[in-house]
């Protein structure tokens, strides 16, 4: 009994480590370019941060079925090779049910690939820990990522078009800040609030 | 003439007016990771300018001259990685034998540009802008990396000099540094719409 309890509690932990504790973004800075790109309204950020979870899921699940017969200097590039195939998936599906976000996204959607935070995963958890552990892990730092990605859009959408999913919510009379659909709204708000983080989480201890 | 004309506009607006990691985002582990220090980050400038020519144009070759003939675009991002990790990992064999001093030098920074989006999404900017000419993607693939160089050694020249300011204390580390890339791409910006 007191072994259930603790492997419940194991996976209770390793979902909430992906919400605060080691946040993707906040904590470990990974995965910053889809972070900074597509978070400029948050339909987009939400399609990605979804992407990212689908991904992130299903080569985990690979991963750890494969643990035991990867040889360990070909390892990343299996893991490379992995993801590259649920990317495809991924990035054909929504160019075939949703078009349009597909063409804002662009890009985007195949450098997940390169994103570093499924890779993290697929060496850090995956490729060490049984199915169901790996299938909890991949869940939490996915929502954790896609939590992130909406917290920034919507901080960016609200300021640069007084909207939030497209739905006026700022008086009229609101003057939208430009700067922050470009570049230098995504940088400079990330980095404060990776400050805020910082001072909050330094308060608790 | 014109085509002369073409690449020159063409190497200008990727290094400045299109910069990747300025305007795309791309590339921004290494840019916030390695620019510390000036040397290292001429140093991962030039790796990454080396490989991203090499990949540019492999990747060309291998879309216009297999995949496309054969209808195979599925595969397209599967090849691309392949391609990338097996021209990494080709320089780095050729810099162990030939080059021992600079091997040592680029340490663990040559195997983790495989994972460094500029070098991917420059492959995808050329299928996506639909370049189809060999020379016109080689001199794009080069522009790409010098920008990132220039892009990465702007910013570790600012850091040095950061070392020495009065940054509050939860602002310290990443958080200054973005900011000071906002700051950065603020300044391009105003190249914006010059060319394209």
């Amino acid at each position: 009994m007191a072994n259930e309890a603790d492997t419940a509690g194991r996976y209770k932990q390793t979902l909430l480590a992906g919400l605060w504790r080691e946040n993707p973004v906040f904590r470990l800075l990974l995965g910053m370019c889809p972070t900074l790109a597509v978070t400029a309204a948050l339909k987009p950020a939400l399609t990605m941060g979804l992407c990212v979870i689908f991904v992130m899921l299903c080569s985990n699940i690979v991963v750890s079925l494969m643990r035991n017969l990867l040889k360990p200097h070909l390892r990343i590039l299996m893991f490379t090779l992995t993801i590259a195939t649920f990317v495809t998936i991924a990035d054909l599906f929504l160019k075939a049910f949703q078009p349009r976000m597909s063409e804002i996204l662009g890009p985007y959607v195949p450098l997940i690939i390169v994103n570093c935070i499924i890779i993290c995963r697929a060496e850090a958890c995956a490729s060490k820990n049984a199915l169901s552990l790996s299938i909890i892990d991949a869940l939490g730092m996915g929502v954790g990522f896609t939590l992130t990605l909406c917290v920034l859009a919507g901080i960016r959408e609200i300021l640069s078009t007084g909207a939030i999913w497209e739905v006026a919510i700022l008086p009229a009379g609101f003057v939208p800040w430009a700067a922050m659909r470009m570049p230098v709204g995504a940088f400079i708000t990330l980095g404060l609030l990776l400050g805020l983080v910082n001072a909050a989480s330094k308060k608790k201890t | 003439m014109d085509t002369l004309n073409i690449l020159l506009m063409g190497f200008i607006s990727i290094v400045i007016v299109n910069n990747l990691v300025l305007t795309k985002f791309l590339g921004i582990c290494p840019y916030l990771g390695v620019s510390g220090r000036i040397d290292m980050a001429f140093g991962m400038g030039m790796a990454v300018t080396f490989v991203v020519t090499l990949s540019g144009t492999l990747t060309w070759l291998i879309d216009h001259l297999i995949l496309m003939p054969m209808g195979l675009e599925v595969t397209r991002y599967v090849c691309f990685i392949l391609v990338i990790a097996g021209a990494v990992q080709l320089v780095e064999m050729y810099l162990r034998k030939f080059f021992p001093t600079l091997y040592e030098s680029f340490g663990i920074f040559l195997p983790l540009i495989t994972t460094n989006c500029a070098i991917l999404g420059l492959c995808l900017f050329i299928n996506l802008w639909g370049i189809d000419n060999l020379l016109e993607a080689v001199v794009l693939s080069f522009g790409a990396g010098i920008g990132f160089t220039m892009a990465i050694c702007i910013m570790a020249g600012i850091r040095e000099n950061l070392n020495l300011a009065d940054v509050p204390e939860c602002l310290k580390g990443a958080p200054i540094t973005l900011i000071t890339a906002g700051l950065l791409t603020l300044g391009f910006m105003g190249f914006a719409g010059m060319i394209r």
